[in-house]
């Protein structure tokens, strides 16, 4: 496997979350027997295209189909094939939800679906493209397993605990080229083991995927405004960590979780559904993609027309805490 | 030495016990009612499947080298599980567990690789695609297996199938074999009042190698079934066959699609059977 360090955290930055996948399919190749990884026409998007070329009776490209991609890949699985399949993320989600359902969820067969380009990644394709209702579906399935990276580096290692996992496993890649690095050095993934990243006494605020650097940001923001932020890495969304919730529950005055994510039914809503089960939890305010389509922009403009830049996350806790 | 005309011929007996005990399982199912129609339609299919075709071994069901039938259809159950009985692979007794709550033998089959049961199915259109995987890696592991999926001719109304049937033909599964019990009605009625197409010119079209059998007689099934394939070309199985064949009242009447079988209904259909 790549060694994880400064310098690969950076290459993979630069190559952003689908091409680090892609360099990461290369890695486990050699190392799991009956390997086989497959697209909806999407070999280059998915960073496949070194790994079509060096190991291509490894690869399998079923064209525009993506419920075939998914029947296809779970007959490979049950006969033992490690199989990741990668198509975006909203045709995984939608255009193939009851594959999903039937052979991950409903027969528990161990495929590996990742969804491409999240969230406002696909930027000027616009909403046909746009991932942000695929938590929200995903986890409504029982039997899957979500993982939402947090940068390239965690790419990596979500990428390999998938590959280890018994069961299905949903892999939800967000974030574009350059995509901001939040782990320099190796550090212990564990799937459903949520990771602390800064720990403060006021506000604790949970985010998965992209947003954990933005979250990052807006914590350090908080800090010169004498505000003291907690920053959970939720990288596991199913299932969900509930022993860090009842941590935060107990030491912090208000929770926060950000996604780039529909704010219906997300990370939000499994806080939500969790805390909601104790007498007495701290508000929760849920930061996400705003319930509406949206007019098509770059990737920045559509994370800054949701307010979901870290400077924009900092102004709205703020806000909040001086309720 | 069994002879040609002797497995043919225990084959017909097994489909005779099978639409029998298909009738046995829908009374016992009471007010659940069950899939008679199209549980009928398929019995002699399922016959020569397990009574003469299919490699498969019920003391080994996980046989690497077995081949694979994948139920796409999965209200096919009467006589899906009728012919895994026949086969040794389930239990009188469990049979007789059909549509038992919580039981393993609800009205659409549950994975269950120890009783032959591959995949769970039942929502429509999903067994071709599973298949081609299974014969991905079959071919990929140099197994000679075969994978036989049987799909109803309402099921290919599903665009899910012909994605399938696309893939199946550009990665040349000539081990994959697909199976359309062509009764000619679905569920809202005749098959060409609700989506009227060719289907042979489909298949013929996608690039399959189509193949028509009487699906209710034995010694052409058996011969479709048993037949090589054409080097890098699956094959399709368009087997004729009567909705509810056997029992008068049911036959070509969708009100049997799915319903419960009275006594009164059940010892007329069991005469008639045993009259034939």
């Amino acid at each position: 496997m790549s060694p994880i360090n400064s310098l690969n955290a950076r290459l993979w930055s630069k190559l952003g979350q689908r091409g680090t996948f892609g360099i990461t399919m290369l890695d486990l190749e050699k190392e799991i027997d009956d390997f086989m990884v497959l697209t909806a026409d999407l070999c280059s998007t998915s960073g496949l295209d070194r790994f079509r070329a060096q190991a291509p009776d490894k690869f399998l490209n079923v064209g525009i189909a993506e419920q075939n991609l998914v029947g296809i890949s779970a007959g490979l699985a049950k006969e033992g094939y490690t199989v990741f399949a990668t198509t975006f993320a909203n045709f995984a989600a939608m255009r193939s939800y009851e594959q999903v359902r039937l052979n991950l969820g409903y027969m528990g067969i161990p495929v590996k679906l990742v969804g491409l380009g999240s969230g406002f990644a696909m930027g000027m394709f616009g909403n046909t493209h746009y991932g942000i209702e695929d938590i929200t579906l995903m986890r409504a399935i029982p039997n899957l397993c979500i993982l939402s990276p947090a940068d390239c580096t965690e790419v990596v290692k979500a990428t390999v605990a998938a590959s280890r996992h018994p069961g299905p496993v949903y892999l939800r890649l967000t974030g574009i080229t350059n995509n901001p690095i939040v782990n320099k050095e190796d550090y212990a993934f564990e799937i459903g083991t949520a990771l602390t990243l800064k720990k403060g006494s006021d506000i604790a605020i949970i985010a998965t995927g992209s947003m954990v650097h933005h979250a990052l940001v807006a914590a350090n923001l908080l800090e010169t405004r004498g505000i003291s932020s907690t920053v959970i890495n939720m990288h596991t969304i199913k299932p969900l960590d509930t022993r860090v919730l009842e941590e935060v529950c107990k030491s912090s005055r208000r929770l926060v979780t950000v996604e780039e994510h529909s704010v219906i039914g997300g990370l939000g809503g499994a806080v939500a559904e969790y805390i909601s089960t104790r007498s007495h939890h701290p508000p929760l305010q849920m930061i996400g993609i705003l319930d509406r389509f949206q007019k098509a922009g770059d990737y920045p403009y559509l994370l800054e027309q949701n307010g979901l830049t870290g400077p924009q996350i900092a102004d709205r806790i703020a806000k909040l805490n001086e309720e | 030495m069994t002879t040609h005309d002797q497995i043919l011929g225990n084959i017909e007996e097994m489909a005779c016990r099978m639409r029998k005990n298909a009738l046995d399982l829908a009374l016992s199912a009471g007010n659940n009612g069950a899939h008679l129609g199209s549980g009928l339609s398929i019995i002699e299919i399922m016959a020569v499947l397990y009574g003469g075709v299919l490699k498969v071994d019920p003391n080994n069901p996980r046989w690497v080298e077995r081949d694979r039938f994948i139920l796409s259809k999965g209200h096919g159950t009467l006589g899906y599980y009728t012919a895994l009985a026949e086969a040794g692979f389930i239990s009188r007794e469990e049979l007789a567990t059909f549509e038992r709550n919580g039981g393993i033998l609800p009205g659409q089959p549950v994975m269950n690789p120890d009783k032959g049961i591959e995949f769970s199915s039942g929502s429509l259109g999903h067994g071709l695609s599973l298949g081609v995987g299974v014969a991905l890696a079959g071919k990929k592991r140099g197994r000679n297996y075969r994978v036989y999926v049987l799909m109803g001719d309402g099921e290919c109304n599903e665009g899910s199938v012909w994605e399938a049937a696309m893939a199946a033909k550009h990665f040349q599964l000539d081990n994959l074999i697909a199976i359309i019990d062509a009764n000619e009605m679905q569920s809202d009625g005749a098959r060409c009042d609700i989506m009227s197409t060719d289907y042979a010119a489909m298949w013929q079209g996608f690039g399959w190698d189509v193949v028509f059998a009487d699906g209710h007689n034995i010694s052409s099934l058996y011969n479709a079934l048993i037949a090589g394939t054409t080097p890098s070309i699956p094959r399709v199985i368009l087997a004729s066959t009567v909705k509810g064949k056997g029992v008068s009242f049911m036959e070509n009447n969708n009100e049997w699609h799915h319903n419960r079988l009275t006594k009164a209904q059940y010892d007329t259909a069991i005469n008639e059977i045993s009259s034939r």
